[in-house]
């Protein structure tokens, strides 16, 4: 006797046998057609149409047929709410039920009836079970809130349950505490701002006291509410770490990441020279290993997890190697997780390990694998200097093999080591130049291309293999176009005699027959960079290239930070803030890791020197101070003063000129681009490629350049002088009369206390009276969209004005709009629907908490390659800089420091938009002169431009 | 938290489907079809997906997808955590975890879903409280129930839910008292080509079976816990007498359970019991190549190693094989190109050798990749890491219950690479 007999259909049609049987008077009879109706639920058939007859069956004293019921209204209530309501009454009673197995599934099932009507009726039922004498009752009651949260917000505001809820975190019984914790992080994941789980010593403690006794999963609610407090000094933290400890040895996988999780952010606090500390980090890379001979899904989280894990702390693994070695049958996403731990992990103590390893991965049958562990090999090179050496002859002998994608690779891998190891390894070009023939990848044949241009000087017939490159000119992808019209140019360059003809060629087919404006571009500008001035050309093209870092996909220091206090969520297996994509995280709540106690600004790894300490500016992403102060110098090549024209009426040629000399140059250097693009883009060499010597410099920008000079340079500390309200523009007739059939609406935005505002003057100017308003906005760039709805309670009578605050929030869809800030609106009145467009003042996304710290504005500053500054002219603006400053801040445009060089304060500003964006600002003030520069960098350069009219109308106003 | 479920078979069908909140359409599992497709190999589909509004997190288990779809930001390992014990549950309900018997007790698979989440929360896990409220079908039972018009779910509170051992139902009884415990360790080895041990390491679980009246309070304590520094413990042991005393305390949930795990890191000398030694080669010309493996003793500890296996996933171009078997049979499989030799016994005075050729298709060129041998074995009466139980003891009760430890080792992932 099986269900599958549920599934069999007679010719008669199925509803009508069933219905029959369900009105059947054998209790039986009865039971096994609800059973047969929900075997065909399960299987996606509809059986909506006897709605009547199985809620008929309700009302029975046989728990299996009342479960079964309730499982059938779970699903269909949605579709049928009035006949939804005929349930009700037998809710109600069954809540009062002598067995609280019986009320507890009566008030769990209400709350997943998802009808408004239903609702109402559930709040009676709900508050009793939630004090319920039986604890069973009460933790089912605790998620039901969450359930009608969710369908009802406001109806759980308003009848207290929220409190309710919160009394419940200090129940005697640790599953209700757990259920209640969980409840509010769902409810809390919907209310960014509210102070839902206020968690101070006391609640902590209770907490505590639950983890210890609650159910697995109970667990991983209280250990994720844990992360997100912040202990008040050092000793708490302690004794929070080591209440949390035993947690690691559990059994089920999420609880051990969960306190990982705690115990990673909490360690932030101890002091390093605590004993505490060394057996914290100690503890740690037990459980992580074990997680690793878990399922296979279950590795991969962890995998992705403890990928943040070792650059955040990479002594707590150092040891432990071997166990991310891959296993012939692991699956493929498991064996490139494991790939780039190895890489991370490799030193020069296990070096020898690790290539033997990815020497054999390289003979593997999955294409997907082998190329990451030739990659790897590469970067092992790279990351290990000692190494280097056996790492290029292990890719040698793997282009000995002749697999096509094997020698790819293995090529792209070399063309980085040359870059670290310049001089060094160029003995093997005649291996590499061997296997011209088998490159078919674009990356490969751009980077065999820019060895042979690199060291034309060293391979006897460069020119024969360029121009053998050249016939098949415009079938190549445009990769590999602007890498060959480039080594043709330093070829020509190094080898001027013989080669004339060849580059007289590629500069052709560049500008003449090609339709890639890059190329054609970047063709003119070798034309004439060479027929004006082949000295500055040489110095431009072969200009001495920055050596490459030494590891490159390190995550960013601040958001390796905010992904170390989200381990175990998703966030942490996309490696993205969870503002970034997750569509339920209703406005951005960035977590960061707290200061360490003691030094309260850094934070130092124990072994400072190998390890890469975050915040202590590792030497692979950020550059040295100097270098950084260098290049905050170039940008004041041409200062605001009469000398020089401003940058904006700079001729379009000059202009496109410097672009795109910065971009082709990026793509030359492949995947290490930035820092170079960065610097050859503002440095003086390009001065002298339009005929400025680079001696023109004034001498007088040199002389700040001294390691100390930084330190004055930031000697602005915290904000200056007191914040003011932020700027809001006047309102603006937004929707005439004439075109919305009476209706008048003038607006503006502002934003208060950290909310968006949406102000409105609503007027009737028609003859009768309107009512029912409401308003949508159509997708726009940030994600706006209102919080509530439109609040026009009494109808508005004939010439009646109305105000009308509408508060947003930036969780809606996103599409790009043009302009940017461009906001399309629909209103709704008992007349008509009307239309219009308006324009918000980007200054209303600035959060208040945009104040980036010095260091990181340095990194970021220059970690932002130059194409994407903009420079704008603010005119005639009386203000002192400091008084700007204020204003600005008023607005959340913060200053984290000044300097002053030459009677010209320069201002360093920081924004941040709603949806995480930075914007790293400039302004340079002189004094007596009322023009005003701001540059501004973004990663994102098309907000540049609206940024800049916030600022312009910010200070004008 | 966890919106819905989708079972869907190996041929992609979806044959169930479950929601927690509100419905979801199934159109949602086209984003996972689109990365089955594209992986080839059911075991390669990536766990996580990210589609527009949804995060599909699947896990795959006896040729079935147990496919989640959530929309808020919710741990993944908790979600595949709670999907594994899904499987696990119906594998304790009905033998196994397959689409057949998922067809078969749809009803009580359903009940039992509903049963374990609330809104996405999980509510009864533990198999104690589970088969409390719902009773597992039996034969039997089915045929009292339509004769008495009786029913397999139960209405009483289930007493363990609340207390605080959940774990453990109240009035237990047996005629026979009875406490088992099995100490599994599986090796996970890689050997090169030339033997040598590249990484090494051994999965240990203890497996209980606990069948006593009352509530009894266990300890267990060991010849030489200092083996053990990495462990995992079901959630009944009481991790402050381990911290201290190195004892394993506990009240036992009834039945079937994994009391601990542990982990004997590679960092440990870790013990081989065979040694193979092995040549798969190739010729430059022609279209066919050799194999020879032969099998012997390593460290054994005087015990003998029993079910002896090998397999080994040839490359595609081989065609068949021709081979000469000293001990057991061979096998090879044309369309998954996989060669199983099931030796048996491993007799130390006679080691098993298994040598021929290897025939590809002329023409071809000689196959780049070397082929990996996976072997099986398993050693009765021995856990390999060392670690013994010293002895077992039972408080709170008054009978005495019949003890029993045994100990096996198997092999995990061994691997040799040739």
């Amino acid at each position: 006797m099986t269900d599958s007999k549920y599934f069999t259909t007679t010719k008669k049609g199925e509803i009508f046998e069933l219905k029959a049987e369900l009105n059947s008077d054998k209790k039986e009879k009865k039971k096994e057609a609800v059973k047969k109706v929900i075997a065909s639920m399960t299987v996606g058939k509809d059986v909506s149409a006897l709605f009547p007859d199985v809620v008929n069956c309700m009302q029975t004293d046989n728990l299996e047929l009342k479960k079964l019921v309730y499982l059938y209204l779970m699903n269909y209530a949605k579709s049928q709410p009035d006949m939804a309501i005929m349930a009700v009454n037998t809710f109600v009673k069954d809540c009062e039920d002598p067995n609280p197995l019986i009320r507890a599934l009566a008030v769990r099932t209400m709350g997943c009836i998802r009808v408004d009507k239903i609702t109402e009726y559930l709040c009676e039922p709900l508050r009793k079970c939630l004090k319920d004498e039986d604890p069973y009752v009460r933790k089912t009651a605790a998620v039901c809130v969450a359930k009608l949260h969710d369908i009802n917000a406001q109806l759980v505001e308003d009848q207290g349950f929220l409190d309710t809820l919160k009394d419940l975190i200090s129940d005697s019984n640790p599953m209700v505490v757990a259920n209640a914790v969980a409840a509010l992080s769902e409810i809390a994941e919907s209310h960014p701002n509210s102070n839902l789980l206020d968690l101070n010593p006391q609640t902590i403690n209770k907490l505590l006291t639950a983890l210890n006794e609650c159910t697995e999963w109970g667990q991983i609610f209280i250990l994720d509410c844990l992360a997100n407090y912040t202990p008040r000094d050092d000793r708490e933290s302690q004794s929070i770490c080591e209440r949390v400890t035993p947690r690691l040895s559990h059994a089920n996988s999420a609880v051990v990441l969960s306190a990982v999780k705690v115990l990673m952010k909490f360690m932030e606090m101890l002091p390093k020279d605590l004993d505490y500390y060394g057996t914290l980090l100690k503890k740690l890379a037990p459980p992580l290993v074990t997680l690793l001979s878990a399922e296979p899904e279950l590795q991969y989280v962890a995998l992705r997890n403890i990928n943040l894990i070792v650059q955040r702390r990479p002594e707590i693994l150092k040891h432990e190697m071997k166990v991310f070695f891959v296993k012939y049958n692991d699956p493929i996403y498991v064996k490139l997780e494991k790939l780039d731990i190895m890489i991370r992990l490799a030193s020069q103590a296990n070096i020898a390990q690790v290539l033997a390893e990815l020497k054999e991965y390289a003979t593997e049958v999955d294409v997907d694998f082998v190329r990451k562990a030739v990659r790897a090999i590469g970067r092992c090179a790279i990351k290990v200097e000692q190494s280097a050496e056996r790492c290029v002859s292990t890719l040698l002998d793997l282009i000995q093999t002749k697999v096509n994608y094997v020698v790819q690779e293995a090529i792209v891998v070399i063309k980085d080591i040359f870059r670290k190891y310049p001089n060094k390894y160029e003995s093997v070009i005649a291996t590499l130049c061997e296997n011209l023939d088998s490159l078919d990848e674009p990356e490969a044949r751009a980077a065999m291309i820019w060895i042979v241009g690199e060291y034309a000087e060293r391979i006897d017939n460069a020119d024969e293999l360029l121009e053998s490159f050249l016939e098949g000119f415009h079938d190549e992808s445009t990769q590999v176009q602007l890498q060959l019209l480039t080594a043709i140019v330093k070829l020509f360059l190094k080898k001027p005699t013989e080669t004339q003809e060849l580059v007289q060629q590629v500069l052709s087919l560049a500008t003449q027959d090609s339709d890639n404006p890059d190329l054609r571009d970047r063709g003119y500008i070798y034309w004439r960079l060479l027929s004006t001035d082949p000295v500055a050309a040489k110095e431009v093209v072969l200009a001495e290239k920055p050596l490459i870092s030494e590891e490159t996909d390190l995550i960013e220091p601040t958001l390796l930070e905010e992904l170390i206090c989200h381990i175990g969520t998703l966030a942490s297996v996309y490696h993205k803030p969870p503002s970034a994509f997750v569509e339920g995280s209703r406005g951005v709540q960035h977590k960061r890791l707290p200061g360490s106690a003691g030094s309260g600004e850094s934070v130092e790894s124990p072994d400072a020197g190998s390890a890469a300490g975050v915040s202590d500016a590792p030497p692979a992403v950020i550059p040295s101070q100097g270098d950084l102060l260098g290049d905050l110098l170039n940008l004041d090549l041409t200062p605001p003063s009469a000398t020089g024209p401003p940058p904006a009426a700079t001729s379009g040629m000059q202009m496109g000129a410097m672009d795109l000399l910065g971009g082709g140059l990026d793509s030359l250097m492949g995947d290490e681009s930035e820092p170079l693009g960065g610097d050859l883009g503002g440095s003086p060499a390009m001065g002298a490629g339009f005929g400025a010597p680079p001696a023109a410099m004034p001498a007088s920008f040199n002389a700040p350049v001294s390691s100390g000079g930084l330190d004055d340079l930031f000697d602005l500390g915290g904000g200056v002088g007191m914040p003011m309200g932020a700027y809001s523009p006047p309102k603006a007739i937004w929707l005439p009369a004439m075109k919305a059939k009476g209706l008048e609406i003038l607006g503006t935005f502002a934003r208060r206390a950290g909310v968006i505002q949406m102000e409105m003057t609503l007027t009737n100017k028609a003859m009768s009276v309107m009512t029912d308003f409401a308003i949508q906005f159509n997708k726009n760039s940030f994600g706006l969209t209102p919080a509530g709805p439109l609040q026009v309670l009494t109808p508005l009578s004939p010439n009646q004005s109305i105000e009308v605050a509408l508060p947003l929030n930036t969780v809606g869809p996103v599409m790009k709009m043009d302009p940017l800030n461009n906001l399309q609106v629909a209103v709704k009145n008992n007349i008509d629907v009307f239309y219009f467009s308006c324009q918000y003042p980007i200054s209303m996304l600035f959060v208040e908490d945009g104040k980036m710290e010095r260091q990181v504005f340095l990194a970021t500053w220059k970690d932002i390659p130059n194409d994407n500054e903009t420079q704008f002219q603010i005119k005639d603006c009386h203000l002192s800089s400091d008084a700007a400053s204020n204003k600005l801040q008023g607005s959340s445009i913060f200053t984290i420091a000044k300097r002053t060089v030459d009677g010209q304060d320069m201002l360093y500003q920081s924004i941040k938009l709603t949806n995480g964006i930075w914007v790293l600002a400039e302004l340079r003030v002189q004094a007596g002169n009322p023009n005003y520069t701001v540059s501004l960098k973004c990663r994102a350069p098309e907000v540049s431009q609206c940024v800049f009219q916030s600022y312009e109308a910010v200070l004008k106003n | 938290m966890i919106h819905s479920l989708f079972l869907i078979n190996h041929s992609g069908d979806i044959f169930l489907e479950k929601h927690w909140k509100s419905v979801i359409s199934r159109s949602v599992c086209d984003y996972f079809f689109e990365a089955k497709e594209k992986a080839v190999d059911p075991e390669n589909v990536p766990p996580v997906l990210q589609t527009p509004h949804h995060y599909l997190i699947t896990v795959y288990r006896g040729k079935l997808f147990f496919l989640s779809v959530i929309q808020t930001e919710v741990p993944p390992l908790f979600v595949i955590e709670f999907l594994h014990r899904v499987a696990d549950t119906f594998q304790d309900y009905f033998g196994e975890c397959s689409e057949g018997v998922i067809k078969d007790n749809v009803v009580t698979v359903y009940e039992l879903l509903e049963e374990m989440l609330d809104n996405g929360f999980p509510l009864a896990t533990e198999s104690n409280v589970l088969k409390e409220m719902i009773r597992p079908p039996t034969i039997l039972r089915s045929v009292v129930n339509t004769l008495t018009g009786g029913s397999n779910v139960g209405d009483m509170l289930p007493t363990g839910q609340l207390s605080n051992i959940p774990w453990r139902r109240a009035g237990v009884k047996y005629t026979n008292n009875e406490a088992y415990f099995d100490v599994i360790e599986e090796i996970d080895a890689i050997l090169d080509k030339s033997g040598t041990t590249v990484f090494a390491e051994i999965q240990g679980a203890i497996e209980a079976c606990v069948r006593l009246s009352g509530m009894p309070d266990l300890t267990l304590s060991f010849m030489n816990p200092r083996l053990l520094d990495d462990v995992s413990f079901h959630p009944c042991v009481r991790f402050k007498r381990w911290e201290s005393e190195r004892v394993l305390s506990f009240i036992p949930p009834d039945g079937n359970f994994t009391l601990m795990t542990y982990h004997v890191s590679s960092q440990n000398l870790v013990a081989i019991p065979v040694y193979v030694k092995q040549n798969i080669s190739f010729f430059e010309t022609g279209s066919c190549g050799r194999l020879e493996i032969t099998i012997g003793p390593k460290q054994t500890m005087g015990k003998t190693v029993e079910g002896l296996m090998v397999t080994i996933h040839m490359p595609k171009a081989v065609l068949s094989v021709n081979l000469t078997a000293t001990q057991g049979n061979y096998t090879y499989d044309l369309a998954t190109k996989v060669l199983v030799w099931d030796i048996g016994k491993l007799n130390p005075q006679k080691l098993p050798n298994l040598r021929g050729s290897l025939s590809m298709p002329s023409g071809v060129p000689k196959p780049e990749e070397n082929p990996s041998l996976n072997i099986d074995l398993k050693i009765q009466q021995l856990a390999i890491s060392g670690v013994k139980v010293s002895r077992l003891d039972m408080y709170g009760e008054k009978y005495k219950p019949f003890k029993g430890v045994k100990y096996v080792t198997k092999a995990g992932k061994f691997q040799v690479r040739t």
